[in-house]
């Protein structure tokens, strides 16, 4: 689960990380009375969506006055941004955050994740701070530090005074330095967070360690134990399929295409996307409706791709185990009686019962094409999408 | 021969008396695994399935002799089931349940540490669809009837594309010494290159079908591996070719998030460890016959 900057920065702050002085607006009034209680004579406008590069999308705007900074505000609220995370839909700015603005010395790049080859917490740090770290790692690849931190002992001061050192901060600042970089290690440890990016950390003229900005993102698997983390969830961030698949237990990714899948098991409905770009066609989603298949899954999923207006196939494709396909079968035609598609219906049924799946699909009134293997499933579904072309 | 598990091996069930542990514990017997009986605190001393139920792993060890369990524990509770069944002298722990946190899964390794390389449990999973040595015995959730008894052994994250693989090579007449499916969290027990390795060592596997998905580097570095100490010939397959920069395809690990963990950076890198790779997931079956005829290595 992603969050905002202003709610990342608050957290950081809770970990002794000094941020500059902020708040959030929800309009160009409010964002006004923010900048007079910040005070100062110049603010950053920062409009607040779940992606970075905000800058070059016109989502970060420098003001010089409280009247500058609701005009920013006006122009951002209900602005769709796009930028080179968002995807060309982009996403909705609901509110910005006002800032006091920062007279940068020095900016600096930290970064953690989880490594996943030697099952540590990683700390990536630069002296090339306001690059992306793909751009560092191209670029200037012989700035970046990396220090792996052993989870069950945490983060040494010395670690992170290595890290200062590398980065060549000088002697007065490091300890604070350090202190802050110990304040994203326990931010990402104790959270349950699976990224932490303070890009950049600067030093500034007046000689503050300073989070400029900041991502974060957090387990959803651990959200059961994360209740202040859960609620900061923006769903006006989250693609409004993915949103209403993921409060129905599907697991759900919108893409391109316009052959729209249903499959039990990630694996297998990766494998399947693979076989309909090989057939020359382009998935509309990662559909995965889980080992069982159940057919109030089935119904849910066939909704839900029906939301997608793109989708002019459809493709199931059922591996049923433990489950059998007579009743994989049957969930199938129930769910046709509640839900009209209207458009080309590509099954595949394998594994237990396949013959009697097959049979009841057959016997029963749906409309639909029989595809036996996965090559099968993917050739057929490309076909009646050119057939319907034609 | 078959790795982890054969019908004599004395298994235990974490979470038995729920009604998912139940129900699969059921399913295992019936394909005839060597259940000895189960685990769920507080409900020691009952009977479930005709079988002792135990307060502890280590009671349990202790009266039956078990030494591997199947975990169905709930995500809240799993890490610390898991660290129960290492520290009680389990040998080979599959935990089935998916939703583990990621830092619990590294709390859970970090534990493993304090035992000797003899002494450590193999913890395969989570987020698996477990073991099945066909014939033999299943330590997990798979659907027993469609994996024939033979010589190929397969390791892969996913369970439903474990099974596409298993019936492929069933239709083809081609059988399976063990299935081991290691799961599809970013960090887990057992990785593909522990795996290949016991296969290696296994008399009876022939070749081996890894079946892989983007994100992380464990792939790879199973590749590697094999380059430099296998002599059994290694069969993959990649999954996630479509699959958008960033964003988790249903598994927690399936990401990409770096160079070489998209579908067609794994391939190259695996084509140049020599490892012979499956085009697509419709032919993993006829790519493995046409190695084991001698057609390809």
């Amino acid at each position: 689960m992603d969050i905002h900057e202003y709610q990342a920065k608050k957290i950081l702050s809770d970990f002794g990380v000094e941020i500059p002085r902020g708040g959030i607006a929800y309009s160009p009034e409010n964002a006004e009375n923010k900048a007079r209680e910040i005070g100062g004579s110049k603010w950053v406008v920062k409009a607040q969506i779940h992606s970075g590069a905000r800058g070059k999308a016109g989502g970060i705007i420098f003001c010089n006055s409280a009247l500058e900074v609701a005009q920013a505000t006006d122009k951002l609220l209900g602005k769709k941004l796009v930028t080179n995370q968002t995807g060309s839909e982009g996403k909705i700015v609901n509110r910005v955050y006002i800032e006091e603005a920062t007279n940068i010395r020095k900016e600096l790049y930290l970064g953690l994740v989880f490594d996943r080859s030697s099952e540590c917490i990683m700390v990536v740090a630069s002296t090339e701070g306001g690059m992306s770290v793909e751009e560092i790692s191209q670029e200037k690849p012989e700035s970046i530090i990396r220090s792996k931190i052993e989870a069950a002992v945490g983060m040494q001061k010395f670690q992170a005074r290595e890290i200062a050192f590398g980065l060549g901060i000088k002697p007065e600042l490091i300890s604070r330095t350090a202190d802050a970089i110990i304040g994203c290690y326990r931010a990402f440890s104790e959270l349950d967070a699976t990224m932490v990016e303070v890009n950049p950390l600067v030093i500034s003229e007046q000689e503050q360690i300073l989070a400029l900005d900041c991502k974060m993102s957090f387990d959803n698997n651990a959200l059961f134990r994360r209740n202040q983390i859960s609620e900061l969830r923006d769903k006006t961030q989250e693609n409004v399929n993915e949103v209403y698949a993921s409060d129905r237990g599907l697991n759900y990714v919108s893409l391109d295409g316009n052959i729209g899948n249903i499959i039990n098991g990630a694996g297998l409905a990766m494998a399947s996307m693979d076989m309909i770009k090989l057939a020359g066609g382009e998935p509309a989603n990662f559909l995965d409706v889980g080992g069982g298949a159940t057919p109030e899954k089935i119904v849910k999923a066939f909704k839900l791709i029906l939301m997608d207006k793109k989708v002019k196939v459809i493709l199931v494709n059922i591996f049923a185990g433990i489950n059998r396909c007579d009743w994989v079968a049957e969930g199938i035609i129930q769910a046709l009686q509640i839900i009209d598609i209207n458009m080309p219906l590509v099954i595949r049924l394998a594994g237990t019962n396949v013959e009697k799946g097959n049979k009841i699909l057959k016997e029963s009134k749906i409309n639909y094409i029989e595809a036996t293997t996965l090559a099968d499933a993917a050739n057929k579904a490309v076909k009646a999408l050119k057939d319907l072309t034609k | 021969m078959t790795i982890l598990i054969d019908e004599k091996t004395k298994i235990i069930v974490q979470g038995f008396t729920g009604k998912i542990g139940s129900f699969h514990a059921d399913e295992m017997i019936k394909y005839g695994s060597n259940i000895v009986g189960g685990v769920t605190p507080g409900k020691g001393g009952q009977t479930h399935l005709g079988l002792p139920v135990f307060n502890t792993v280590k009671e349990a060890v202790k009266n039956t002799g078990a030494s591997a369990s199947v975990l169905f524990v709930p995500p809240t509770f799993a890490a610390d089931s898991a660290m129960e069944a290492a520290d009680a002298g389990i040998k080979t722990c599959v935990a089935i349940t998916d939703g583990i946190p990621s830092h619990d899964m590294i709390k859970i390794k970090r534990y493993m540490r304090r035992y000797s390389k003899s002494e450590k449990m193999t913890l395969i999973g989570p987020n698996c669809a477990g073991v099945i040595s066909p014939g033999k015995a299943l330590l997990g959730i798979m659907p027993g009837h469609i994996y024939k008894e033979g010589n190929v052994g397969i390791i892969g994250r996913s369970g439903t594309l474990g099974y596409e693989a298993a019936q492929q090579l069933k239709d083809l007449g081609i059988g399976v010494s063990t299935s081991v499916g290691i799961g599809g969290d970013p960090i887990n027990g057992s990785s593909f290159k522990d795996i290949i390795e016991i296969f290696e060592k296994d008399k009876k596997t022939e070749v081996i079908l890894m079946i892989g998905e983007i994100g992380g580097p464990q792939e790879v570095a199973a590749g590697k591996f094999a380059k430099e100490n296998m002599s059994k010939p290694v069969v993959a397959y990649i999954a996630g070719l479509t699959a958008p920069k960033g964003r988790v395809m249903g598994h927690a690990g399936a990401i990409v998030s770096a160079y070489g963990e998209s579908a067609v950076e794994k391939v190259e890198l695996l084509e140049e460890c020599g490892v012979i790779i499956s085009k697509n997931p419709s032919v993993m079956g006829e790519t493995i016959r046409q190695v084991l005829n001698g057609k390809r290595n």
